[in-house]
């Protein structure tokens, strides 16, 4: 069977060996329920930074609108869940949340994914701004004031299952063909069209997928922090997904993980310092654009790391 | 149609302040084709420096403008020295994450030594009113129409008069070439900062004076919808900066005014949208074909 070559098994154990220290340091009591949080959070952080890095990074399309498809998928989950309070309701408002962002994002894409560059980041970032504005007017999703009392399904569980889906998913796609297409659109988009690539299909492909994602993790997030108001999807929260991707590397999945780990270990300590941390989260993110604007793993992934060095560390 | 007449009213006097910040926007863009998201923070310092002077300094309307204009010209220009020109050669979007990674430092450094709350700005200029037919009009909506035009015409002044500005429109339209006919292409960049920065700092004085309340993340939404009113006008483009400020404050306070105000950004925003759509290039923006 081709599923079960060497390379597959390999990323297989690593990502039990990955679930199985987290697991064992958490059954151990090494890291507190305040730690939980974290690890909730970078589970989350993973999944917005991976799909806005197959948009952003490996497709090219500049968006700043990532936080309104996670929005989608996080009211949409949190309806559907506080109407079938069940494990099964939830999966059901998770996959609803995703299918709904993934439409959105079509819908939006096939219109304003003709604009470039900048155009395009300004036309998402008014996307997203639309979006929380229409969920702040709605009935049934009670306002600025928010949905309060999700009931919590997403555990450490089901946020490690669909984080590990989700790399593996995108990395998948993007060694597809249409992932190679993709990347061809971002290296010329002129010469991708003329070489016969239907430009606007893969751009809109690659935003719904990434849409879709985002919507999982938003379905995660209103399940597991069981409170949700507008205003934490704004501009500010686009704006942190792309510095993870930013900093980890536009176009590495790995760099995406490492950034979101390392970024939500910063945040954790900084806890206690908000205004700082903000100072040093900006302060960080102009540095590392005059710097190394390639961020920390340029667009290397692990495994072009790992050729001639030990194989036996973890793989996404 | 007398409510009409006022709501035009309002919005004229709220789209000269988003006039003179898409200025701003639509200068560098002209020049450096970056969208300066930093420019909205540059128009909240201005605001907190008019707030200091008039405050502490016991100043009024016009030494406070003033001296917001100059101090955020020099902001400017450290900004575009600091952040910008080390990333001239590199990409589009390095350079536009530098500009939002700016615009958060100075919100949140600002957050940091003046606190997250709100500030109510001192009464500098009469409250008076005056009447003509059913109209109200007030002594603040004068002066904000009025600083406004002053200050647009010495802008159309200077890039159209002086030989500055003669050396803005050459670098706009052609870097390597204006280098190569002698001009000094940084500071022609440094001082296309500084007068944007200085505008937008004016339009600061003016939003605390009008609305009387300021805080650290004001220039977030004016920002970014004096850059639509930049995009409807045509970006690059200073009259079109001029017509899109003032159609973005009257279609705004119509929104307010007849639907809901609830809707005002998201309507700003929809309308960006089909404009990018329909006319990317906007009113007055001249087209550009793509070469290969």
């Amino acid at each position: 069977m081709r599923a079960l070559t060497k390379k597959n098994f390999m990323i297989l154990g690593s990502i039990i060996l990955t679930f199985a220290i987290v697991q064992g340091l958490l059954a151990a009591g090494i890291l507190s329920k305040f730690y939980e949080i974290t690890l909730a959070t970078i589970c989350i952080n993973i999944i917005l930074a991976v799909s806005l890095n197959l948009v952003t990074g490996f497709t090219g399309q500049f968006s700043l609108g990532h936080a309104g498809f996670m929005s989608i998928g996080a009211y949409v989950c949190a309806i559907i869940n506080m109407n079938m309070k069940s494990t099964s309701g939830f999966l059901l408002g998770l996959f609803a949340g995703a299918i709904a962002a993934a439409f959105v994002g079509v819908l939006i894409g096939i219109p304003t994914l003709r604009l470039k560059g900048d155009y395009l980041a300004i036309a998402t970032l008014g996307m997203a701004e639309i979006i929380r504005v229409i969920f702040l007017n709605m009935e049934i999703t009670n306002g600025a004031a928010g949905l309060n009392g999700i009931p919590r399904f997403a555990n450490w569980l089901w946020l490690f299952f669909f984080t590990v889906i989700s790399v593996v998913f995108i990395n998948n796609f993007i060694k597809s063909s249409h992932g190679r297409a993709c990347i061809s659109i971002r290296e010329d988009e002129i010469a991708a069209e003329s070489m016969g690539i239907n430009t606007t299909k893969y751009k809109v492909m690659a935003f719904a997928i990434g849409a879709f994602f985002a919507g999982i993790a938003g379905a995660l997030y209103s399940s597991y922090f069981y409170f949700l108001k507008p205003d934490l999807f704004g501009f500010m929260k686009s704006v942190d997904i792309l510095v993870i991707v930013v900093l980890g590397g536009l176009g590495s999945l790995t760099g995406s993980v490492v950034a979101a780990v390392l970024l939500a270990v910063m945040t954790t300590f900084l806890q206690s310092f908000t205004a700082v941390r903000m100072i040093v989260y900006a302060a960080l993110l102009v540095l590392i654009m005059i710097f190394r604007p390639k961020g920390l793993m340029g667009d290397k992934e692990i495994n072009d790391l790992l050729k001639f060095g030990p194989k036996n560390e973890k793989i996404e | 149609m007398d409510q009409f007449l006022q709501q035009m009213v309002n919005g004229i006097s709220l789209g000269s302040i988003y006039a003179l910040i898409a200025l701003g926007y639509t200068m560098v863009y002209g020049i450096i084709k970056l969208i300066n998201f930093a420019h909205g923070d540059v128009y909240m310092v201005g605001a907190y420096v008019g707030f200091a002077v008039t405050t502490y300094a016991q100043m009024g309307f016009f030494p406070a403008l003033i001296i917001s204009i100059l101090s955020c010209a020099l902001l400017g220009v450290i900004i575009e020295r600091v952040a910008y020109k080390p990333l001239r050669a590199s990409t589009r979007i390095a350079v536009l994450i530098t500009a939002i990674g700016m615009s958060f430092l100075l919100e949140y450094v600002m957050m940091f030594f003046v606190g997250a709350e709100v500030r109510s700005y001192p009464k500098v200029l009469s409250d008076k009113s005056f009447r003509l037919g059913e109209i109200m009009l007030n002594m603040q909506q004068i002066y904000i129409i009025a600083t406004a035009i002053v200050l647009m015409v010495l802008l159309q002044f200077i890039v159209h008069k002086t030989k500055m500005g003669k050396a803005m429109r050459a670098v706009s339209i052609d870097q390597d070439a204006a280098q190569l006919m002698g001009i000094k292409v940084d500071r022609t960049i440094s001082f296309t900062f500084a007068l944007g920065s200085g505008l937008a700092g004016a339009a600061g004085v003016l939003v605390g004076i009008y609305y009387n309340s300021i805080d650290p993340l004001m220039g977030m939404m004016p920002g970014l919808k004096a850059f639509v009113a930049a995009v409807f006008g045509g970006i690059g483009s200073i009259p079109g900066a001029m017509i899109g400020g003032l159609g973005i404050g009257i279609m705004e306070t119509l929104v307010s005014g007849y639907g809901n105000s609830m809707y005002r950004d998201a309507a700003v925003f929809a309308f960006l949208i089909v404009i990018l759509i329909v006319k990317p290039t906007g009113i007055l923006g001249k087209n550009t074909k793509e070469k290969v």
